[in-house]
């Protein structure tokens, strides 16, 4: 160690000073967004449009969130995405799961043309309206399932845990495993589900954030009153509807404060659950892409 | 029991294990169990409304289905084509993906090399997490954060320029927005492929090249640049066959009726044909048509880079 510090040159020193300035306004370019939204929804909206609000909160409040969980349709809303998202997680990993263990099979006749079968559908599909169609046909529509069933399995997902059971888990516990008398179940509940956690930590929240953030598929299939968090949101930052509903019986004024408020904390009650989530896996996300791209 | 039989009659040759194909087949039946429903959904979900694509060429009547409306051949395509705002479209649609991949492109590639070159462990992982965490917030957020700041009245980039700027009714300020805020978004999240491409290469030759006296930038340049090529070609091919398909979640979030001049693109006019006004064919038809120049564009752009640069994805 002493010696690969002598080599350090002052040219070196220079550089690395340089380079830890400029990746640090980066990191302030892509957090302020995000830290000025936090701070505007713990203050006055009236002191946020004049501008008191760059750096700290003014008059502090959380009226705006304590809003977002008395409003029906907004927790309500909130409710809808967390069942969305716990149920669509379980089914998609259990679908990941079940593709991925069998190709990753060597020994499986036919393993190629499976393989085929699912990696056609990354690349094809039948767009918007067919699928729409096979949806109502399916009697999905209005339906829980139509978030979940439409998607088919998650493709991407499978190649990197395919790569994971075919390169992590060893070949002699598949081998003393059949020596014992395990049957392919077995395999599967006992060896492999346990040795892949790290890597089904990566799926699952990579799954979590997908349901927890989809609003499109909603807005095709399902109805107003099982819209998930983010296409009530819609309502109220982008066509601004709504709020009318929510702010009824106040003076002009203390509604329009309220419903500036809520836009900004209800943004926060959207991103907070997701960016608290990631840094716990963030340690596979190389190690997944990397054996999903090269392999791919 | 009886495939098994014909199998092994048919299979006179011994296979690798010594079995034949239907008693290995029989021998994985779990494993073709748990493919069941794997398959079952991707059959329904993904192979009939592919085949149901035929209705691009038929009109549609919902008690008729896929396969029984009647035959009109090329007529969807000709309405598309000759539509009022068929060339707008076009042009939105190329213009906004071209401009948005030539900036977008280059960024996570610079990024983690400068990354890469970070020496404190723990500075550099706090790094990272700060940039990728744009590409875990909800689209809707993202565009409702685009709103509130671009708003005239008291938004963030108006606060700072001192100016009362309605940017959300500009033709002009579309297509910025929509790139600034994709770099935003998703650079960091861009420099993982390129983070773990550099994690291969060997710290010997850094070391050997600090003992040549190379810089850190010269470090760069000549080792981790040509380590980097192939992925990012890779990268390239699968961008350029995309270039049909925008983000159709953020045009649609940001389109107004007074941006749409720039904001109009194939993706949105497909989703208001289709799921709004219920024209199945007809949005099925221009689904079709983007889909048809993505492939015609991977096809080309995987030719000249297998020409280039002897790499091929497809």
């Amino acid at each position: 160690m002493k010696r690969k510090q002598g080599m350090h040159t002052m040219s070196d020193k220079a550089s690395d000073i340089v380079l830890v300035v400029l990746t640090a306004l980066i990191m302030l370019i892509i957090a302020y967004p995000l830290y000025y939204v936090v701070v505007a929804s713990v203050s006055d909206p009236y002191d946020v449009y004049a501008g008191k609000t760059f750096l700290i909160p003014s008059q502090f409040t959380l009226e705006g969130y304590k809003m977002v969980f008395k409003n029906s349709s907004l927790f309500n809303g909130f409710l809808h995405s967390i069942l969305y998202t716990v149920l669509g997680t379980v089914f998609s990993v259990a679908m990941v799961y079940l593709t991925a263990f069998p190709l990753s099979k060597k020994k499986l006749p036919g393993r190629k043309w499976i393989s085929i079968f699912f990696i056609i559908t990354m690349y094809f599909g039948g767009g918007l309206i067919p699928t729409y169609l096979v949806v109502r046909d399916t009697g999905l529509l209005n339906t829980m399932w139509a978030l979940f069933l439409p998607g088919g399995v998650a493709m991407g997902n499978v190649i990197i845990v395919r790569n994971f059971f075919e390169n992590n888990i060893p070949k002699e516990l598949y081998e003393a495993a059949e020596i014992d008398g395990a049957n392919d179940f077995t395999t599967f509940w006992r060896i492999v589900v346990p040795l892949s956690r790290s890597i089904m930590a990566v799926i699952v929240v990579f799954s979590m954030v997908a349901y927890w953030n989809d609003w499109f598929t909603a807005l095709i299939y399902l109805q107003k009153d099982q819209y998930p968090f983010p296409l009530v949101l819609r309502g109220i930052l982008i066509t601004s509807e709504a709020m009318t509903q929510m702010t009824g019986g106040m003076s002009y004024a203390e509604s329009n404060r309220i419903s500036e408020l809520v836009k900004f904390a209800s943004m926060i009650v959207a991103a907070a659950p997701m960016l608290i989530l990631y840094p716990f896996v963030q340690k596979y996300f190389e190690q997944g892409f990397m054996s999903g791209a090269v392999k791919g | 029991m009886s495939t098994v039989t014909k199998a092994e009659g048919k299979k006179v040759k011994p296979l690798k294990h010594g079995k034949s194909l239907g008693r290995r087949i029989m021998e994985n039946w779990q494993l073709y169990l748990m493919l069941l429903i794997p398959i079952a959904i991707t059959i329904v979900y993904k192979y009939i409304p592919m085949y149901g694509i035929q209705i691009a060429f038929r009109n549609y009547k919902p008690a008729q289905g896929f396969f029984g409306s009647k035959w009109v051949g090329l007529d969807w395509f000709e309405r598309f084509f000759t539509a009022p705002t068929f060339g707008r479209m076009i042009k939105n649609t190329v213009l906004l993906s071209t401009l948005s991949l030539l900036f977008s492109f280059p960024v996570p590639i610079l990024l983690a090399l400068a990354i890469n070159q970070l020496r404190f462990k723990r500075y550099k992982r706090v790094v990272q997490t700060v940039l990728y965490a744009p590409h875990f917030i909800s689209i809707m957020v993202v565009c409702g954060m685009i709103r509130i700041f671009l708003s005239p009245y008291g938004g963030l980039i108006n606060l700072i320029f001192g100016n009362q700027i309605d940017y959300m009714t500009l033709p002009e300020a579309f297509r910025p927005i929509y790139i600034i805020s994709g770099i935003w978004q998703d650079a960091g999240w861009g420099t993982i492929i390129y983070l773990a491409t550099l994690s291969a290469v060997d710290p010997g030759l850094y070391e050997a090249a600090k003992i040549d006296g190379a810089s850190m930038f010269q470090r760069i340049r000549v080792i981790d640049v040509p380590e980097l090529i192939p992925m990012v070609i890779l990268q390239l091919i699968m961008a350029v066959s995309g270039i049909m398909s925008v983000g159709f979640e953020k045009v649609f979030l940001l389109q107004t009726q007074l941006n749409k001049a720039t904001s109009d693109v194939i993706a949105v006019y497909v989703y208001e044909q289709g799921i709004v006004d219920h024209a199945y064919s007809y949005s099925t038809a221009i689904g079709l048509f983007n889909t048809v120049i993505n492939i015609i564009l991977l096809v080309v752009v995987n030719k000249i880079a297998k020409k280039a640069a002897d790499v091929s994805f497809v």
